[in-house]
C-alpha cells in the first residue's frame, strides 16, 4: 500500500520536507519506521512518537494506512 | 460528552492585551460566574550557551491539536463546575514577552477554577502537538522541549 507520512518540527528539518509517500507492504509501525529509516537515516537519533488517525500508537500497533505522523516532543503553551 | 465539532484553537502571531480584555469584558453579562481563572503564557528570552532567544515560532499537527484542545476542554468540563472555558493558542511568530497562550476559565465557584487551570494547562502541554522553534539574535535556532 502507498502510505503519506507526515513530519513535524525538528524532523521535518531532518527530512526535508513536511510529507512524503512510501510504498510499504509491512503491517507494523515498527516495520514502517524501519522504511523510513532507510531513507531518513538520521531520525533513527531523534526522539519522537507516532500518531496514527491522530492518536498516539506503540511500535506493535497494526497499520489501518490513513494519516500517519512523526512528532517530536511538544512544545504548546 | 458531545460530539461537536473541535474548535480552532489557533490564532496568529501573538495574543493580545485587547483581545485578552475584550474577552473578560464578554464575562459581564454571564451574572451565575462568580470567579474566572486565566493563565498566560509569555515567551521567554531563554539565554542557552551564551545566546539570547529573540522569539519562537510556533508550528503544529492542527488537526490532531485541535482535536486534543475539544478533548481536553470536555475532560475539564467532566471533571470541575464550570460555567465556561477558552482555551487560544497561537501559530507562526510571538517575540519575546508577547502572550502564546491564554486559557480562561469561569465558575461560580473559585476553587474550581484554581482546580481546572492547572489541569488544563498541564494537559496542553503534555499531549498537544504543537512544537516552538526557539529562534536566536543570530538566526540560528534550536526546537524547545517543555519540562
Amino acid at each position: 500500500m502507498r502510505l503519506t507520512i507526515k513530519y513535524f518540527g525538528l524532523l521535518a528539518e531532518v527530512t526535508q520536507c513536511s510529507e512524503e509517500q512510501f510504498e510499504f507492504s509491512g503491517m507494523l509501525i515498527s516495520e514502517l519506521l524501519e522504511t523510513i529509516y532507510l531513507k531518513h537515516p538520521k531520525l533513527k537519533e531523534k526522539d519522537f512518537q507516532v500518531a496514527q488517525n491522530q492518536i498516539i500508537v506503540t511500535n506493535e500497533t497494526e497499520i489501518s494506512g490513513r494519516d500517519i505522523a512523526l512528532l517530536p516532543p511538544f512544545s504548546g503553551g | 460528552m458531545n460530539n461537536k465539532k473541535p474548535k480552532n484553537v489557533f490564532k496568529d502571531g501573538a495574543i493580545s492585551s485587547e483581545f485578552i480584555a475584550n474577552s473578560i469584558a464578554k464575562h459581564q453579562s454571564k451574572t451565575s460566574i462568580g470567579a474566572h481563572n486565566i493563565f498566560l503564557g509569555q515567551v521567554r528570552a531563554d539565554i542557552i550557551d551564551d545566546k539570547t532567544v529573540l522569539d519562537i515560532e510556533y508550528t503544529a499537527y492542527e488537526d490532531m491539536a485541535n482535536a486534543k484542545f475539544h478533548d481536553i476542554r470536555e475532560a475539564a468540563f467532566s471533571k470541575f463546575d464550570l460555567t465556561c472555558m477558552h482555551i487560544y493558542h497561537s501559530l507562526g511568530k510571538v517575540n519575546t514577552g508577547e502572550i502564546c497562550m491564554f486559557v480562561f476559565v469561569s465558575s461560580p465557584r473559585r476553587k474550581e477554577v484554581f482546580k481546572a487551570i492547572e489541569f488544563i494547562v498541564e494537559e496542553i502541554k503534555a499531549n498537544v502537538p504543537v512544537f516552538g522553534k526557539e529562534i536566536f539574535e543570530d538566526k540560528t535556532h534550536q526546537w524547545k522541549v517543555n519540562t
